[in-house]
């Protein structure tokens, strides 16, 4: 035990509410206590630490800090915990953490900055050494508690399943019955790595639970924040119109206002807001409302046209924000042997999570607090922003985590809970459920960004490259920007930078961020060098990657599952793809086949390999990797977002059409590289490997080129006849 | 404005609203049975998919109009007591669902396309589940578990 952290250093009281602060902190319910004397009778009671309720028959509460929205966060977090606690996992059930970040935040995504957050896939990232380390503090906890009872030294106690031992006299005591003999030391050990249990003991880490979640999902039980019924609830909907950020000007305020149901009409800068007493009474309003809208920045833009103006910026001499710059690209194109320039496009995309953006939200009479019931991705604020948009202290707004239908990234923007809040002050105290129907919530989306890549790469007279240059022009810094560099592959020059060119179009997170275009970019670029010099394209790989073994690692597994090298059926081919995202490695490899009249391809089969550091729930990887992968191929092959005169031109899965069950493969094979290494992230690390992968597979077929994504039946047959 | 009964997992619901309500709306938020999701509203993702008759209907494109004749509305509180129809067990052997949100409308799909045809082929099961949307990709685990149902209904039969 290193470092000592007494636990009243860490108690602090801020406006009477207690907080504490630290991995180990107080229950729950101490947080919202305002009576000191209270919270001290509390503090006596039995409670163990801020992320474990215990009872007397032994059932064990975990709270999950994280969004569960099918990543499976309630269940590996949770895993970790009790594998450190040594809990009996058929005791354990979990539940979401409130919602403090000084208590239940990680610090992985801005050091001294606890954070709660779900995204980036970097949940058991963030809380691994986290949960480690509180699961073993409430171990310490009952053991030293009930070596006080016992009389005995803590050193001669072990536990197992649900269970302190004293291995002298093989006495044992379930966790729940050392209630009454429970008690807080001052210090709370933190515990070092070799403390920790060996892994060769685990038995919840790396191998299956359940997930915990499952079975009210198949029920119809588990509850989403759009099944949130509350006494005396109005419902809400917006008009925001389909030109974005375009003000509103409402021309039938007083016909809206007599229809039956209508409450009130609630302007804001870029929508009318409806509050009704029933939903389809405020639906049918919304129908009839007559609005005149202002024009935007937007207005005037055409998606489908502005890849000429951005393939002038990537012309342009002078750089833009550089992110990488090693060796000297410049004379590395002008020394090679043959130089290689290729632009590859994509269009808009749209989140399409199943649960439409939706938020509960209940503004106190006073106007002083609030309650929310949401379904959210967290983030820097922990209260969503509702405490500064109704101009009240944090500690006076609740936000009730619920189960999400989706995330995606779209989830981690905070607009539909301050719309919620926006309507709920003008009926305070009265709940409202504000719904946004799929036709807004493809319409005022906020989308993957449409971006142009000009890719340049110089080679020796052999193939080998020796120089590599990604310039990508787009809207949303990062947005476009993450995934752009190359670490892993061996090429000395490497050159990256980022267009600034703004739309006023809304662009948000997407599963992998900039990750999917630019992979696919460079790893279509690596293709066709490799094919310019007939080479294979895994060893072309393979070479490229000698100094990451790990990376080596997982391209070999995947050319093995998937007999790369053998002979395969007329019409299909297979191509191959290699990324890193949030600090899984991965290699992936589909087989396609082409319809040359209707221009239709086929994914037949995929397979990955990842190495992905600890896995605690492998089977959970597996569900990930076929997600993210069917994610992938709907994205590729079918979803298309456009932007006519600044406005949206898609409104349901009518117009915007995702993969469905016709379309998916015969099967996804995920294989999962043995480590040691912390956990990294696997959401998203399987829908950046399809672009690429298929368009690999395309140009083996048929010796075209598909660069402009997604893969419509139209553009495959454009290339088929290029 | 009209009072209408509907006999909804076998029991009498007594409600009163205007005959061109949308049956989802009714279910979700008038009576409370939020198992039935929203997805589109127009009958293009399948996520409220109930079973009026035995027979998978998409509750939104239904009007307490077309109920007025005592049809029988059965949504997925009503397929079993402890949630443990042959179906659902199917659903957590494959640990099929990830967030979660479409697959109430998956399973009372997959329902009937068992009832209808208790030993589907796999290009049976994609048909007749095409309507059924699922962003998270869990298609694969569907397929997985409706065969997993497959074969321990027919062995039993
Ligand atoms: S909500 Fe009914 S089919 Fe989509
Ligand atoms: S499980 Fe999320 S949409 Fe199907």
């Amino acid at each position: 035990m290193n470092k000592v952290v007494s636990r009243r250093e860490f108690l602090k009281t801020s406006g009477g509410v207690a907080l504490f602060i630290g991995i180990s902190g107080l229950l729950p319910q101490m947080i919202a206590c305002k009576n000191n004397k209270e919270v001290q009778k509390l503090l006596k009671k039995h409670q163990l630490t801020a992320w474990v309720k215990l009872a007397e028959d032994g059932q064990i509460t975990i709270y999950n800090p994280a969004a569960e929205m099918g990543q499976g966060s309630m269940t590996s977090l949770s895993a970790i915990f009790a594998e450190e606690m040594d809990a009996d996992w058929s005791k354990v059930s979990v539940e979401f953490s409130p919602q403090e970040s000084e208590i239940y935040g990680s610090d992985k995504w801005s050091p001294n900055n606890k954070v709660m957050l779900s995204a980036g896939s970097r949940v058991t990232y963030g809380y691994y050494s986290i949960m480690r380390q509180a699961g073993a503090q409430a171990r310490y906890i009952l053991m030293n508690s009930i070596a006080e009872h016992w009389q005995v030294p803590i050193k001669e106690l072990s536990t197992a399943n649900g269970e302190v031992i004293n291995r002298r006299d093989n006495k044992r005591i379930g966790y729940g019955e050392i209630i009454p003999y429970l008690y807080m030391p001052d210090k709370l050990p933190e515990f070092s790595e070799s403390e920790f249990k060996d892994p060769k003991n685990y038995r919840f880490i790396g191998l299956d639970l359940p997930r915990v979640d499952i079975p009210a999902k198949v029920k119809g039980t588990a509850q989403f924040a759009i099944d949130i019924q509350l006494p005396e609830m109005l419902y809400g909907v917006l008009e925001r119109g389909s030109l974005h950020g375009a003000r509103p000007n409402l021309n039938n305020e007083s016909e809206i206002l007599a229809l039956s149901g209508v409450l009130k009409l609630v302007p804001f800068d870029y929508a009318i807001g409806i509050i009704a007493e029933s939903l389809d009474q405020a639906l049918a309003a919304k129908k009839l409302l007559n609005i005149s809208w202002s024009e935007a920045p937007a207005s005037g833009f055409n998606s489908q046209d502005c890849y000429k103006k951005y393939e002038k910026i990537a012309s342009e001499k002078s750089a833009g924000k550089v992110i990488t710059n090693e060796g000297n690209i410049n004379s590395a194109i002008k020394s090679a042997g043959k130089t290689f320039s290729v632009d590859f496009k994509n269009d808009y995309v749209y989140h399409a999570q199943m649960e439409p953006l939706n938020a509960v939200v209940q503004v106190g009479t006073d106007g002083n607090s609030a309650e929310v019931w949401v379904g959210s991705q967290q983030g820097f604020d922990s209260k969503l922003g509702v405490p500064s948009y109704l101009g009240i202290p944090a500690e006076n707004v609740k936000i009730n985590l619920q189960y999400l239908g989706g995330g995606f990234g779209r989830r981690s923007m905070t607009d539909f809970v301050l719309e919620g809040t926006g309507l709920a002050r003008e009926v305070a105290p009265r709940p409202v459920k504000l719904i946004w129907t799929r036709e807004d919530d493809v319409s005022y989306g906020a989308y993957r960004p449409l971006t142009l890549q000009r890719l340049k790469a110089s080679t020796d007279a052999q193939g080998k490259i020796t120089g590599f240059s990604h310039c990508v022009v787009g809207d949303g810094g990062n947005l476009v920007a993450s995934g752009i560099q190359i670490d892993y592959y061996d090429i000395p020059n490497k050159y990256a930078e980022w267009r600034e060119v703004s739309e006023g179009i809304r662009l948000k997170h997407w599963r992998s961020v900039g990750h999917a275009p630019n992979k696919f970019a460079i790893e279509c670029m690596i293709d066709e060098i490799a094919t310019y010099f007939k080479k294979d394209p895994a060893d072309f790989r393979r070479i490229l990657l000698a100094k990451s073994p790990r990376a080596l690692a997982t391209l070999d597994k995947a050319i093995s599952m998937c007999d790369w090298y053998s002979t395969i059926a007329d019409n299909h081919a297979k191509g191959i793809a290699f990324l890193e995202r949030s600090g899984t490695l991965s290699t992936g490899i589909c087989e396609i086949s082409v319809d040359r009249k209707t221009g239709i391809i086929s994914v037949h089969r995929f397979w990955s390999a990842s190495d992905a550091g600890i896995v605690i729930q492998p089977d959970n990887v597996k569900a990930q990797m076929e997600g993210g992968i069917l994610m992938g191929i709907s994205s590729v092959l079918k979803e298309q977002l456009t932007i006519v005169n600044g406005r949206v031109q898609q409104s349901n899965f009518n117009n915007y059409e995702i993969l469905q069950m016709s379309d998916i493969p015969d099967s996804v094979e995920t294989a999962i590289i043995e480590s040691r290494e912390p956990p990294r992230g696997v959401g998203e690390s399987g829908t950046p490997l399809v672009a690429c992968a298929i368009a690999n597979a395309f140009l083996k077929l048929t010796g075209k080129h598909l660069r402009h994504l997604p893969f419509t039946p139209e553009r495959v047959l454009n290339a088929l006849n290029s | 404005m009209a009072s209408q009964s509907l006999n909804i997992n076998n029991k009498k619901y007594a409600v009163d609203l205007n005959e061109d309500t949308s049956l989802l709306w009714v279910l979700r938020e008038h009576l409370g049975l939020t198992g039935t999701k929203y997805g589109c509203g127009i009958a293009l993702c399948g996520s409220c998919t109930i079973h009026v008759d035995d027979k998978p209907m998409r509750a939104c494109s239904l009007t307490l109009s077309a109920l007025n004749k005592g049809q029988k509305i059965t949504t997925i509180e009503g397929l079993s007591k402890n949630g443990d129809h042959p179906i659902q067990q199917a659903w957590v052997e494959a640990q099929a669902p990830q967030c979660g949100y479409c697959q109430s409308g998956q399973i009372m799909q997959a329902v009937t396309l068992l009832a209808e045809n208790p030993n589907p082929t796999r290009e049976e099961i994609k048909a007749y589940m095409n309507g059924n949307l699922c962003r998270c990709g869990t298609y694969l685990r569907i397929v997985k578990a409706i065969e997993i149902a497959a074969k321990k209904t027919s062995v039993k039969t």
